[in-house]
């Protein structure tokens, strides 16, 4: 087990530089995939990408890239949201929650597409 | 256009604690779209703000007991040692099949996810099912 989660996180990473994302959207179907029950993969999940996020924010620092005024505009009103979503995921039963979550894969999928 | 950005931020946020996604997904096109930001910087600042929510969102998950910590270390290494691999693939091919691939991934994905969660019973469903 412990070989599958680095491999997913390996996998995650490559995806988490290509497009700028925290690979979430690869570390939670994966997790699913490999017998993780779907709450526990959601919050898993936003561990690993503590520190995949951490590194890549280090990471573009050094270069300059980062827009701070802006990273906070979103991050601070991101902090209120997640507590929210968090709560209202206890809610959801897991079934619910799979589904919700392929469908964000799709509408993501499609925009990426057209 | 500050108070969209800071909307989509929440909802980026709502997103992350539903779905155990860092909200990048929404996070880059409104710093490009909305705040004009370059996709490189886009990508970059998205990154930063990802973390307090993620911080946050563990924290809160944890409470809760849905949190594997050892789980979510070794994705979380294994993720810091695929970024540079990333970054390698991205420079070698075209932008456009790599975005078009990675659809075609998310895709191929939704649908396995959801024929598993089609396939087994829901769990609080009322017991008229009971034989």
């Amino acid at each position: 087990m412990a070989a599958l989660l680095l491999i997913i996180g390996v996998a995650a990473g490559v995806f988490s530089a290509l497009f700028g994302v925290g690979g979430g959207v690869v570390i939670v179907p994966a997790l699913v995939l490999a017998g993780i029950p779907t709450r526990s993969s959601t919050g898993t999940s936003l561990a690993a990408i503590s520190l995949t996020a951490a590194a890549g924010a280090i990471a573009y620092s050094l270069h300059g890239d980062i827009k701070v005024g802006a990273a906070a505009l979103l991050g601070i009103p991101g902090v209120f949201g997640v507590v929210g979503g968090v709560a209202l995921q206890q809610r959801l039963a897991g079934r619910t929650l799979t589904l919700g979550f392929a469908l964000v894969l799709t509408a993501v999928g499609i925009r990426l597409l057209v | 256009m500050e108070i969209l950005a800071a909307l989509l931020g929440f909802v980026g946020g709502v997103l992350a604690g539903l779905f155990g996604v860092g909200g990048g997904i929404l996070f880059v096109p409104t710093l490009v779209l909305v705040l004009g930001l370059t996709q490189i910087h886009a990508e970059a600042t998205s990154l930063l703000a990802i973390l307090p929510t993620v911080i946050v969102g563990t924290w809160r998950q944890h409470r809760y007991g849905n949190v594997d910590l050892r789980a979510g270390l070794l994705v979380g290494i294994g993720a810091i040692a695929g970024v540079e691999g990333g970054v390698q693939i991205a420079k070698a091919l075209p932008e456009d099949t790599l975005r078009r691939l990675f659809a075609v991934l998310m895709l191929l994905v939704a649908a396995s996810l959801a024929w598993r969660a089609l396939r087994q019973k829901p769990a609080y469903a009322s017991g008229d099912e009971q034989h």
